[in-house]
């Protein structure tokens, strides 16, 4: 398993070969001045869109856009033999109100909790009949899988089911009206956190980091990766594409609805939570941190709380700067434990 | 669909296609092309970003690069050499690192079309109209230029022995080779322009009946070097800077002595002060009245005139000059920073003084002209170049304006516009500019850090040999390196990202790189994240109309 993985690992490294733009760096989607196989699979013109448009998600809708890329490059990996299994959540329901459907890949939708035991069943069944060229994955939201599916996403953690399940975090139950779940930061306020009184928002000191727990089942692969960058998340599930067995990918999506944020700052968002630190963006392999994405312009965590409304009660008269410098120290810790700072003179693209 | 439908389906499923999600918008990303910084700034009215965006993919690029900058300007391997670049100084880039290296793209680009000998091909149906064009300097050259491509048929009268004007004699070939020079205006020659040299228009009204022309443009340059009075020795040599560079040009051999005095603080004065001492001068001091700030001499020529040995006399006037020693009186700036003496006075010894104090120019051609009005000592046209008389127009130094090169070239290109319209009957428009494409319209992220790369200069000590060009050109790879640095700002550059980041599939992707793209009105349903995430500004939110 993992020398197949390693070939195929060292032949997506190839693909995204380090081209150096000084115009554009290889942070811009494509490029005109590049070699096409060199550009994401989001610059092509012939790119699956197995979400096609007409869907119901909101303006500047991160969620539908991390689907995207993660299902374009997934299609384009395994030859367009891919079947989705789909917890219930934002995902499910604005993507496919009866009878419409965006998905444009084989598509199944579970309840709320068993995303990834039924993407494990489809892909017994693919075993069963002798189709291993038909690769699974299971997604769903940070409720689906964090909170209500994580008994079975451990066990299909723990079986090492050839399923890749993609999380599309965006740190509260959005469906549903913004509740907390197990991915939403301190701070944060959701419609069921304290309103009133000392501390608003989400209490520090819970929640769960699913991409570590991930790793501790030890199984070959796990990522994270954000919307605002597309070749490093293409590379990251061209890679897990190229492995068998249980793999896990965490992807950053932001949610203008439930955040506060201004639809066109999606991406935006994405890039500062990376950039502050706060979201560290990393790969492991058999639960071993690999590569880890560095940090190219440090920035404090302000820039990024204060274009969120979620946040908006440390800001101003009655803020609460003593809370953003506590927040400040969870993107300081992680900057420390994951390395995110560039070396001394070390260039990061 | 039968009317047997499997349990609990009453409709017909279908794709999400049929909801069309564009009616949620108030507000609609549209493309646009908004107006570079380098473009605005250009005199000449280059369209800098077209021809770097053309560049940057070497090879072929090169050549289309060179055809879209010489739709503005015939000649860019002088650019490239002796304009003072405003181009940089708006230039976004300069606030990110440093300014993109227009000058040395626009040098390599017009070098490469030299060593190519790529030349302008006419496609255009001859008006008939003949134009006669005073003067061979950048101006007249660039109306001639763009009057023949409009069809016209061009003479130009050159007074002098020699064409270029101002570049020739104004601009000493350690900065500019004469092969350089003489290249791209034959090419202009090329295209069939008549030039006559050694040919002083007398009466400009009365030559163009003679010659039966249909219009005129008057470029004929400052030539006359202004004097001031200097009281002097009979054998003290006090020479005036024009006089000295263009004899210098026809092959005489000023005799300027061991020590030489400039006065002035123009670029002309750093000119003739680089000059003398390639010519031997052990001491070259230019003498200005103000402080280093104050000096019109641009930055660079200071710099590499300081390089070569040449010293300065800041906040000095000349007094008077007499056996072989010059009287010189210390200046200080008032509070409105004018310069006022102090009565103390230095001593300066000097062989010969040159007079570096600005140039007149020479308008006899005029006289007797009807409606002709000139206020100091210069021509006024009306905004289409034209002169009090009708249909005789005029540009560069004759004309009020700023006095380079690059200037000149511009009000040769505009005034053959202007021409060519009243020629035809009409009048030009000047299509409106667009918006400018400041640095807040742009997502700098998206670009990498890229140092530019400095131009190779000539060790010092070889410089003052001769006449050596001091400035290298770049090779290819740094010029390619060069060209890419370019934002493209408000130009779209074809990276993607509009097609890569829109949650709503709803940016349409032409095809080939530069057909660009389309927004899928059905689907917008105006999030902007496009326009956020446009590295170069070349997309914005416009309301929708309710």
């Amino acid at each position: 398993m993992s020398n197949a993985g390693d070939k195929s690992q060292a032949e997506a490294e190839k693909r995204h070969q380090r081209v150096r733009f000084y115009q554009v760096g290889s942070n811009v989607v494509g490029n005109r001045l590049l070699d096409p196989e060199q550009r994401t699979v989001q610059a092509r013109t012939d790119r699956s869109n197995a979400i096609t448009s007409g869907h119901r998600a909101c303006r500047g809708c991160g969620e539908a856009l991390g689907a995207r890329y993660v299902l374009d490059a997934a299609m384009r990996a395994s030859g367009g033999k891919l079947v989705a299994a789909n917890a219930t959540g934002c995902l499910e329901v604005f993507s496919t109100p009866f009878p419409e459907s965006s998905w444009q890949l084989p598509w199944i939708h579970s309840v709320f909790g068993n995303a990834p035991a039924v993407a494990s069943g489809v892909a017994a069944a693919q075993r069963a009949k002798g189709r291993e060229d038909v690769r699974v994955i299971g997604q769903g939201g940070d409720g689906g899988t964090v909170d209500i599916g994580f008994g079975c996403l451990s066990g299909m953690f723990e079986r090492n089911d050839d399923v890749l399940y993609v999380c599309y975090d965006n740190e509260a139950y959005m469906n549903t009206g913004v509740q907390r779940s197990g991915a939403t930061p301190p701070a944060a306020r959701t419609a069921n956190t304290k309103p009133i009184g000392e501390h608003l928002g989400n209490a520090f000191g819970q929640g769960k980091d699913v991409p570590r727990i991930a790793m501790a089942h030890g199984i070959p692969y796990v990522a994270t990766a954000t919307v605002a960058e597309q070749h490093d998340l293409e590379r990251k599930v061209e890679t897990a594409m190229g492995i068998r067995g249980a793999r896990y990918i965490h992807v950053f999506v932001p949610c203008p609805l439930g955040w506060g944020s201004q639809s066109q700052d999606t991406i935006k968002l994405a890039r500062l939570v990376k950039e502050t630190g706060l979201f560290p963006v990393f790969e492991a392999f058999d639960g071993e941190v690999g590569e880890v994405s560095k940090i190219r312009r440090p920035t404090p965590v302000e820039e990024y709380l204060k274009l969120q409304r979620r946040y908006a009660h440390l800001f101003g008269k009655n803020g609460h700067p003593e809370i953003v410098e506590r927040l400040q120290a969870i993107a300081d810790r992680n900057i420390r434990e994951y390395g995110l700072s560039a070396d001394d003179g070390e260039e990061v693209r | 669909m039968s009317d047997r439908k499997p349990y609990a389906i009453t409709l017909d499923v279908g794709s999400s296609l049929a909801n069309h999600t564009g009616s949620w918008r108030d507000e609609r990303a549209v493309y646009v092309d908004r107006m570079p910084p380098c473009n605005n700034a250009c005199p000449a009215g280059e369209n800098i970003q077209a021809w770097l965006y053309e560049a940057e993919e070497g090879g072929e690029g090169y050549e289309r690069a060179w055809r879209k900058l010489v739709e503005e300007n015939p000649l860019p391997a002088v650019m490239g050499r002796v304009c003072y670049h405003p181009c940089e100084d708006a230039c976004n880039r300069g606030q990110l690192d440093e300014a993109v290296g227009i000058h040395a793209v626009e040098r390599f680009l017009g070098d490469e079309a030299i060593k190519q000998g790529w030349g302008i091909d006419l496609d255009v149906e001859a008006s008939g109209k003949r134009v006669l064009v005073v003067g061979a300097g950048p101006s007249g050259l660039s109306a001639a230029y763009h009057l023949t491509r409009a069809g016209h048929a061009v003479t130009i009268h050159e007074a002098g022995p020699m064409t270029g004007g101002m570049m020739r004699f104004g601009i000493p070939r350690y900065r500019l080779p004469r092969d350089v020079l003489e290249a791209e205006v034959q090419r202009i020659l090329d295209m069939g322009v008549e030039l006559e040299l050694n040919r002083k228009v007398e009466n400009v009204a009365e030559e163009m009946s003679a010659g039966g022309f249909d219009a005129a443009f008057l470029a004929v340059g400052a030539h006359i070097g202004r004097r001031a009075y200097v009281p002097a020795g009979e054998a003290e040599r006090i020479i005036d800077a024009v006089s000295l560079l263009e004899g210098l040009e026809e092959g005489e051999k000023p005799l300027l002595g061991r020590r030489v005095a400039i006065y002035g603080g123009g670029n002309t004065a750093m000119d003739v002060a680089r000059t003398a001492r390639r010519l031997g001068a052990r001491d070259a001091v230019v003498v200005y009245r103000r402080t280093r700030e104050r000096m019109p001499a641009h930055d660079f020529e200071v710099e590499e005139a300081e390089e070569e040995g040449v010293m300065m006399r800041w906040l000095s006037t000349v007094k008077h000059f007499e056996d072989g020693k010059l009287l010189l009186e210390r200046m200080e700036l008032d509070e409105s920073g004018f310069p006022q003496p102090t009565g103390e006075t230095d001593e300066l010894e000097a062989d010969s003084l040159v007079l570096a104090l600005g140039q007149e120019a020479d308008l006899s051609l005029l006289e007797g002209v009807s409606g002709i009005e000139v206020e100091d000592g210069v021509v006024q046209v009306g905004p289409n170049m034209m002169t009090g008389h009708e249909g005789i127009f005029a540009g560069g130094d004759m004309v009020p304006a700023e006095r380079t090169v690059t200037v000149g070239i511009g009000h040769g290109k505009k005034a053959a516009r202007h021409i060519d319209a009243w020629l035809r009957g009409g009048s030009f428009e000047r299509p409106p500019r667009p918006e400018l494409a400041g640095f807040e319209t742009l997502n700098t992220w998206y670009y990498s850090d890229a140092p530019r790369v400095h131009q190779d200069r000539l060790a010092a000590a070889r410089r003052t040999s001769g006449f050596e060009e001091v400035v290298s050109g770049l090779e290819e790879g740094n010029a390619l390196f060069e060209a890419r640095r370019c934002l493209s700002c408000g130009n779209c550059f074809s990276c993607d990202n509009c097609y890569g980041v829109c949650p709503d599939n709803a940016v349409i992707k032409l095809g080939a790189p530069g057909e660009r793209y389309e927004i899928d009105y059905d689907y917008c349903k105006g999030c902007g994240i496009c326009v956020e995430e446009c590295p170069c500004g070349a997309i914005e939110m416009v309301p929708e109309e309710a």
